[in-house]
């Protein structure tokens, strides 16, 4: 069984400077409870690994508004202008990886894989600095594993054994990330005991997650855009 | 309406001729969107959202937005009978495995090779380029959906582009309000023109080489 804890106790351990994944995509899917709780601990100089950084304070937004990242990697930074001002600044480093690349660098991390090869970002800017193979007459990009301390995952319906089931279009990065940061928190809207979900229904196996966190803000502070 | 929007239109309406029957298809952000809404009769097509959906729906009626269902662009939609969920491991493993039939793409520049510019301009945009270069790599057919010139009346067809690409080599088809055009290996081939312009007026807005195809047709 996993621990169920408060979010202010999940978050406890993420000490300045932690390298942190968050998964969502533009906020659908990200964990507001635990990002808010992360906000209020009043955690700094964290290295954020996100696929985009949603729209100014919503989400995982908030964590760059509100000054607490000194470096992220992600993939579009488009929708919430802090992330471009902070970037220009100097203020935040921030490494854009192509989407695709971007999920199978992580995967490749929980995987146990030395990397992955991939013809994403052949003949661009992303190629510089990597190695690069042509097997079978096609050039390919090294892409290196990217792990995390923490990783931030919401779900819908999560277990004590930790395992999560994620609806529709938030399993996004969802389960890479589970897969390869030491320690995954997730945040549920529903948490059952074991046998109160289906294992047919499992996003992602428990065997990843290392805490539960009940979810006080299901995605309230989400704006649909319309 | 205005002739604006009726130039988008056109270029939405040549671009859906293309789709066969059954396709899976992904339109990027903006105007390669309104190509869904010009799929000649009888054909149906698959749209797939990059964030982990094939099957990608209208938008909802208003008070019927769903929080776990948006598009690429973050916005409510819905998914439609026959459509399927996963995460964007698989869902660029379906992109770079080339199992995406089309991607239809906006451009800042595109050249004669082929090459695409269309994610950031240095110290001006640098929004990041999401799915994008994974979206050219990996489908099987890349098409091109941009206004003829950009907003100064500069050609955005170029020998050579100037700004960062997104991809070497992957475009194969370039529609604009002017003009379609297919990428070959011999260059740039003009196969139609617009019906209220002329080879000379599309020569004339275009600074690559454009080989005119024997039968030119309009559209």
């Amino acid at each position: 069984m996993k621990p169920v804890l408060t979010a202010e106790k999940a978050v406890e351990d993420i000490k300045d400077g932690a390298t942190l994944m968050v998964a969502g995509f533009m906020g659908c899917g990200n964990a507001f409870t635990l990002i808010d709780a992360l906000v209020n601990k009043g955690a700094r100089e964290l290295n954020l690994i996100t696929s985009d950084t949603a729209y100014p304070e919503v989400g995982v937004g908030r964590l760059i508004c509100q000054n607490r990242v000194a470096a992220l990697t992600a993939s579009h930074i488009g929708t919430n202008p802090v992330s471009g001002k902070k970037m220009n600044s100097g203020e935040m480093k921030v490494t854009l990886v192509p989407q695709g690349t971007f999920a199978e660098r992580i995967r490749a991390k929980g995987a146990g894989l030395g990397g992955v090869l991939t013809p994403t970002g052949i003949g661009t800017a992303v190629e510089e600095g990597k190695q690069k193979l042509n097997l079978g007459g096609r050039d390919y990009l090294l892409e290196l594993p990217l792990g995390a301390d923490f990783a931030f995952i919401k779900a819908e319906v999560c277990d004590k054994n930790g395992n999560c089931f994620l609806p529709m279009a938030t399993k996004n990065m969802a389960l890479v990330m589970a897969m390869s940061a030491d320690h995954v928190i997730v945040e549920a809207e529903k948490i059952v005991e074991p046998g109160g979900l289906d294992p047919e229904l499992v996003t992602i196996p428990g065997v990843f997650i290392s805490a539960i966190v009940q979810s006080v803000l299901p995605a309230s502070n989400l704006q649909v855009r319309p | 309406m205005d002739p604006k929007e009726l130039k988008r239109i056109r270029i939405a309406k040549r671009i859906a001729q293309e789709f066969p029957d059954g396709a899976l298809v992904n339109l990027g952000i903006g105007m390669p969107t309104l190509v869904a809404d010009h799929v000649p009769p009888g054909r149906t097509i698959l749209l797939q959202s990059e964030n982990g959906f094939i099957g990608l729906g209208p938008q909802p009626e208003k008070g019927k937005e769903c929080q776990s269902l948006v598009n690429a662009g973050g916005q409510a939609v819905t998914i439609v009978p026959g459509g399927c969920f996963f995460d964007s491991a698989m869902s660029f493993a379906i992109i770079r495995g080339g199992h995406v039939d089309y991607t239809v793409l906006g451009a800042l520049e595109v050249d004669q090779e082929g090459n695409l510019a269309n994610y950031m301009i240095p110290g001006k945009m640098v929004p990041g380029m999401g799915g994008a270069m994974d979206l050219v790599a990996g489908a099987r057919n890349v098409i091109v959906s941009m206004e003829h010139v950009n907003k100064n009346g500069a050609p955005k067809i170029l020998k050579q582009c100037t700004l960062p690409l997104t991809a070497r080599g992957e475009v194969d088809i370039i529609v604009t309000d002017l003009a379609f055009i297919r990428v070959t290996k011999k260059g740039l081939v003009l196969e139609e023109i617009a019906e209220d312009t002329t080879v000379e007026e599309v020569i004339k807005n275009t600074a690559a080489k454009l080989n005119v195809a024997g039968k030119l047709s309009r559209f």
